[in-house]
């Protein structure tokens, strides 16, 4: 089988004013499909650049980028949009929900998007809110709900469309121990599923859940090692 | 598609009615707009139908020929003012002109009119008998002179309704009776329906009407027999008018021995031509309201793009998010133009229904007669429509063009 992710000496050069930032210089990076995948780094690494090229949010400067077996570097807005609805779910920090917008409404967004029927977007969400362990407050918004559960209603939101590649950008980030490792065992049990989920962290024991650690330093690669996984470490 | 389309209806609303007052206020520019379009246009109609039904009063297709003033000896004298017209040039147009239907003709003067011990001064006209139907005159009882009293120059008299109510009694029968018009006696043999106010805003009904050779001979005692005050003409058909104007003049001017520069001793009106000239007024009154109403709209219009400028930076995280699931510029866009477009729709829709109020209440308050056309409305609507379009696409498509990222990243 194809690798899921072929990054070949990416890079990405902003321009600031009159000075060029090199976010990301020469990074190489190969996913196979159903791995889990720690990128580690601290603020200002590049980890959250190569976090946008890997989930279609943004292009490379230079270099190659192929997504399924297909080069994302040249392709337009819309046709980057339609990778991300069908290819790829998002978890970001701050959970990035809709305001004032029913939990079911939010994880049902990417399926509005790809067109489907009100009655199909509902049953598919529903579904995806269960998962996560949501039944029952497919009404609440946003702000009736805790942080946790926020970051669940995100997860639904990624997951609901079957994607191939979930990326999760410091997901835990935001919430205390215990709503950490209950979605930290989200993540892990959609990728026990099958599911390839790159998670972006700085905290050694949220990236000690992912089978694969790659270490971002100052727009390269710094590190790229299989490590044992969660078990070992709940264990040690 | 209609789903999405459906969807993005459902939460433009509910993103409105979040902000009731936000969306009232940006409304407000739009309501007034399409309520003054629709209140200015209901009393224009209104206004214009009144003057046309005036017109109407004058008769169908009527061609009317007044002496004009004449220049003797390089002395002006007022118009009407010179013996220039007789029966004989009446009675000449219709033998030549086949398209001229009816011919009739009238001379007017201001009277004493008695009735027992009541008196009025009004306006007596001689006319021929064809003038009463060629002025489409209808009668509240009794009936016209014929072609007999004329020749007889018999003394019967028509009253109009204002002359009626100043001389006799309410209730009192003025058919039969017998009036005097200065000191001659006339029997009463019909009372004319009212027409009410000519286009040039005398009292139509404020007349007598007795026959043109029983005036010239009996009681005004003209000094030239056979001249006459005017003439009136009608065609069978409209389109006819202006050709068969133009053939009067022709037939008038060789009558009358005018050479080539001699300026015409006559005028000559035809009712199409009093129809434009009032047209022309209403036609300067609609275009001032319609810039009054363009403005306004214009200025409803900037409160909507102002106020979606607004939504757009208040909610650019928000087009981050959709825009990372997968929502494409098209679909920002559409979801910011279906704001603008509820905002001008509704705002529209609110509009007609106060300019329809404010126009029945003109006419209930003011007496003013309106017409609410559907025209009106649709035109109003299609404005509002427009409106929301044109303004909300500069909005939109700055949102449509937001760059995913910092989007999300935006504060």
């Amino acid at each position: 089988m194809n690798p899921l992710i072929v990054g070949e000496d990416i890079w990405k050069v902003y321009r600031v004013g009159d000075v060029e930032v090199q976010a990301l210089r020469g990074v190489s990076v190969t996913i196979e499909q159903g791995e889990f995948v720690a990128i580690m780094g601290s603020s200002g690494s590049g980890k959250s650049t190569l976090m946008n090229i890997l989930g279609c949010l943004d292009q490379p400067t230079k270099g190659h980028y192929r997504l399924n077996g297909v080069e994302v570097g040249q392709l337009r807005p819309d046709q980057l949009a339609e990778i991300r609805n069908q290819q790829i779910g998002f978890v970001f920090q701050s959970f990035n929900l809709i305001p004032r917008t029913s939990a079911l409404e939010n994880a049902q967004l990417p399926l509005f998007y790809r067109g489907l029927s009100l009655k199909e977007q509902r049953t598919l969400a529903s579904a995806a809110l269960q998962r996560v362990g949501l039944k029952g407050r497919e009404h609440h918004s946003p702000t009736q709900l805790s942080g946790g559960q926020q970051q669940r209603v995100a997860i639904a939101r990624a997951l609901v469309t079957a994607p191939s590649l979930l990326l999760a950008d410091e997901p835990t980030g935001n919430l205390d121990t215990e709503s950490s490792q209950d979605i930290m065992g989200i993540l892990e049990g959609l990728n026990r599923d099958g599911m390839t989920v790159i998670l972006v962290t700085h905290e050694v024991d949220i990236a000690a859940y992912a089978s694969r650690e790659i270490v971002v330093k100052d727009g390269q690669i710094l590190s790229d090692r299989a490590t044992k996984g969660r078990s070992q470490v709940v264990g040690a | 598609m209609l789903a999405f389309v459906w969807l993005t209806v459902i939460t433009a609303l509910r993103v409105l009615g979040r902000n009731r007052l936000r969306a009232g206020l940006t409304m407000l520019g739009i309501i007034i707009g399409v309520g003054a379009v629709i209140a200015m246009v209901s009393i224009g109609e209104g206004a214009k139908q009144a003057v046309q039904k005036q017109i109407a009063t004058m008769g169908t297709n009527v061609i009317m020929i007044w002496p004009s003033y004449m220049t003797i000896g390089g002395v002006r004298g007022a118009q009407g003012g010179a013996v220039t017209l007789t029966v004989t040039d009446a009675l000449e147009l219709k033998k030549r002109i086949p398209i001229l239907s009816e011919t009739g003709w009238l001379i007017r003067s201001t009277m004493q009119i008695v009735n027992g011990n009541r008196n009025w001064n009004g306006p007596v006209h001689g006319v021929s008998p064809s003038y009463v139907s060629i002025r489409d005159w209808s009668f509240s009882s009794g009936g016209s002179f014929t072609q007999t009293d004329m020749e007889s120059a018999a003394r019967v008299a028509l009253l109009g309704q204002t002359v009626v109510e100043n001389i006799f009694e309410p209730g009192e029968e003025p058919v039969g009776a017998i009036i005097r018009i200065k000191n001659v006696p006339f029997r009463v043999i019909g009372v004319l329906s009212p027409k009410g106010q000519s286009v040039q805003g005398s009292d139509q009904d404020d007349v007598v009407f007795i026959p043109f050779t029983t005036a010239e001979r009996k009681v005004f005692g003209t000094l030239f027999l056979g001249s006459v005050g005017g003439v009136f003409v009608s065609t069978e058909r409209t389109e006819d008018l202006a050709d068969a104007a133009e053939q009067i003049r022709q037939v008038m001017r060789t009558r009358h021995r005018l050479q080539g520069e001699q300026p015409d001793d006559f005028t000559i009106r035809t009712q199409v031509e009093i129809g434009k000239v009032q047209e022309g007024t209403s036609e300067t009154l609609t275009v001032m309201l319609m810039i009054i109403a363009s403005v306004s709209l214009l200025v409803g219009g900037i409160g909507i793009m102002n106020i979606l400028l607004v939504s757009v930076t208040e909610r650019t995280r928000e087009i981050g998010i959709r825009m990372a699931v997968g929502a494409k510029r098209f679909h920002i866009l559409i979801q910011f133009l279906i704001e603008a477009l509820t905002l001008s729709v509704v705002g529209g829709c609110i509009g007609i229904l106060f300019g329809v109020l404010a126009a029945r209440l003109t006419t209930v308050i003011a007496g003013w007669p309106t017409i609410i056309s559907s025209d009106t409305v649709a035109v109003a609507f299609v404005f509002s429509v427009v409106v929301g379009l044109f303004f909300g696409l500069y909005p939109a498509n700055k949102a449509a063009r937001l760059n995913p990222i910092d989007a999300l990243r935006y504060e």
